[in-house]
């Protein structure tokens, strides 16, 4: 039976982990090496791993450090942050990434995700969504671009749809408005996206413990990812997937 | 003992570094080449595969290696295809409707039936039943697969099978010398490992008889 993911994230700012409230108070928790090959041990399905820095020298900084992590690390990696054209992909695909999430790029230039499913193949394609609830009872999000910082006139469920027609072979959705406030992933956002694609999704934002963890992938979704719960230690992957196994839901 | 030398097949495919990394961990020296005289005199290959069979093929004639893949393998080289590299070692692909290989009888299919595509993270690996073989003797019993298309039926090689959504497929195969992992060996965490090391064993006698 095919497993649902547990995913610990390592949001990485110069070579360091970091994780923030609401996308903004960065915060150091350490190697990203490191913290992959000890998740990895830990039993971590896959790490998601998404560079926060810009620039010619981040990316530089970027690849060495996917390179380390990818002959380190025993389990998929899956890369983002930053990839705006066809040759990032390549570039990281290369370093060792086995997917390679894109998010602002695609918004901006849709026809990306074609172009980069079409040569490397939709399995390593990923299109992350940043989403934020509109205001008033509508039950919709829109989709947020350059690291959350700007909506656009997307509705970010249609965005979703548009995403797997364009060839993505995986979605990672975050809530913008849950994001850092460990109240739980926003379930509503994640089943409208759900019951609307034919792919794997990946539920980001807002986890502050297993239970959460657990809701997301009793709700659809493959795969659950978490930071800060890891980072701080507060749990363990081990505790996450004990707590899946208790409540019925397939993990490794 | 000297290390056992796998020669890993570059044209292009993304997983190179990482079969590389796990390889060495398992105890090999490895080769990365893209040369087809490197290819054709390897005692052992590996055929990586991250992407489209029809662009895979593609890379694989432009270099020559296509025939160099063959040519190793007629005097006595061991292979190992992985992901799209199990898939290239067939006859046919309807990715991209694309002849592959030949080397081993079968057909690769897009997986219809299956509820969310690509099959996508860690799945059963089952054994078929009276078919033991010393490339599958230490077989995953879950392991991580990322893909779309598969070998639905390879017949006698098919040493070991999955299911999702009630759609099997082989997923791990060998012939005389030649096998194939659809799941990732390198990143199925220890037990892709002990995976790897079981076919640097069943090639063992690869040096010992001198066609290094």
């Amino acid at each position: 039976m095919l497993r649902r993911r547990v995913i610990p994230c390592l949001d990485v700012s110069a070579g360091r982990v970091v994780k923030g409230v609401n996308f903004v108070n960065l915060r150091d928790c350490g190697d990203p090496v490191e913290a992959a090959v000890r998740y990895a041990a830990q039993g971590a399905d896959e790490i998601a791993w998404l560079n926060i820095t810009a620039g010619d020298e981040g990316w530089r900084t970027l690849l060495a450090a996917v390179e380390r992590a990818a002959e380190q690390v025993d389990v998929p990696v899956t890369v983002g942050g930053g990839v705006s054209e066809e040759r990032h992909v390549r570039d990281l695909l290369a370093a060792g990434a086995d997917k390679v999430s894109i998010n602002t790029a695609a918004l901006r230039r849709p026809e990306l995700v074609t172009e980069c499913a079409e040569r490397h193949g939709a399995q390593c394609i990923v299109v992350a969504i940043d989403a934020r609830a509109d205001d008033g009872p509508t039950g919709s999000w829109t989709a947020y671009e350059s690291g959350g910082r700007r909506a656009t006139d997307r509705d970010a469920v249609a965005w979703a749809e548009e995403a797997v027609r364009r060839g993505a072979g995986e979605l990672l959705v975050t809530s913008m408005d849950a994001d850092g406030t460990k109240a739980g992933y926003a379930l509503d956002l994640l089943g409208a996206v759900v019951e609307r694609v034919s792919v794997p999704v990946v539920a980001s934002g807002g986890a502050a413990g297993p239970e959460h963890m657990a809701d997301a992938l009793e709700a659809g979704c493959a795969a659950a990812l978490a930071a800060s719960i890891f980072h701080d230690g507060t749990f363990t992957v081990e505790e996450v997937k004990a707590t899946c196994r208790t409540r019925g839901i397939p993990v490794r | 003992m000297t290390r056992p030398t796998v020669v890993l097949v570059d044209y292009g495919a993304g997983n190179i570094r990482s079969l590389r990394a796990a390889l060495e961990r398992a105890g090999a020296a490895v080769t990365v080449s893209s040369d087809r005289r490197v290819v054709e005199r390897a005692p052992r290959l590996m055929v990586p595969g991250q992407g489209a069979a029809g662009a895979a093929m593609d890379a694989l004639r432009a270099g020559g290696l296509d025939d160099a893949v063959r040519r190793a393998v007629a005097e006595g080289a061991y292979l190992l295809g992985v992901c799209v590299g199990l898939q290239l070692l067939f006859e046919r692909s309807a990715e991209d409707d694309v002849t592959c290989l030949g080397l081993l009888p079968g057909r690769v299919e897009r997986l219809e039936g299956v509820a969310l595509l690509p099959h996508m993270g860690w799945n059963d690996v089952d054994p078929v039943p009276g078919r033991p073989h010393p490339v599958a003797a230490e077989l995953p019993a879950v392991a991580y697969f990322a893909h779309s298309f598969a070998v639905r039926d390879a017949g006698a090689a098919t040493l070991a099978t999955t299911e999702v959504d009630g759609v099997r497929f082989a997923s791990m195969v060998a012939g005389d010398r030649i096998a194939g992992a659809q799941f990732h060996p390198e990143r199925s965490a220890a037990a892709g490992a002990a995976m790897l090391r079981g076919f640097l064993r069943w090639s063992a006698d690869v040096e010992a008889r001198g066609a290094a």
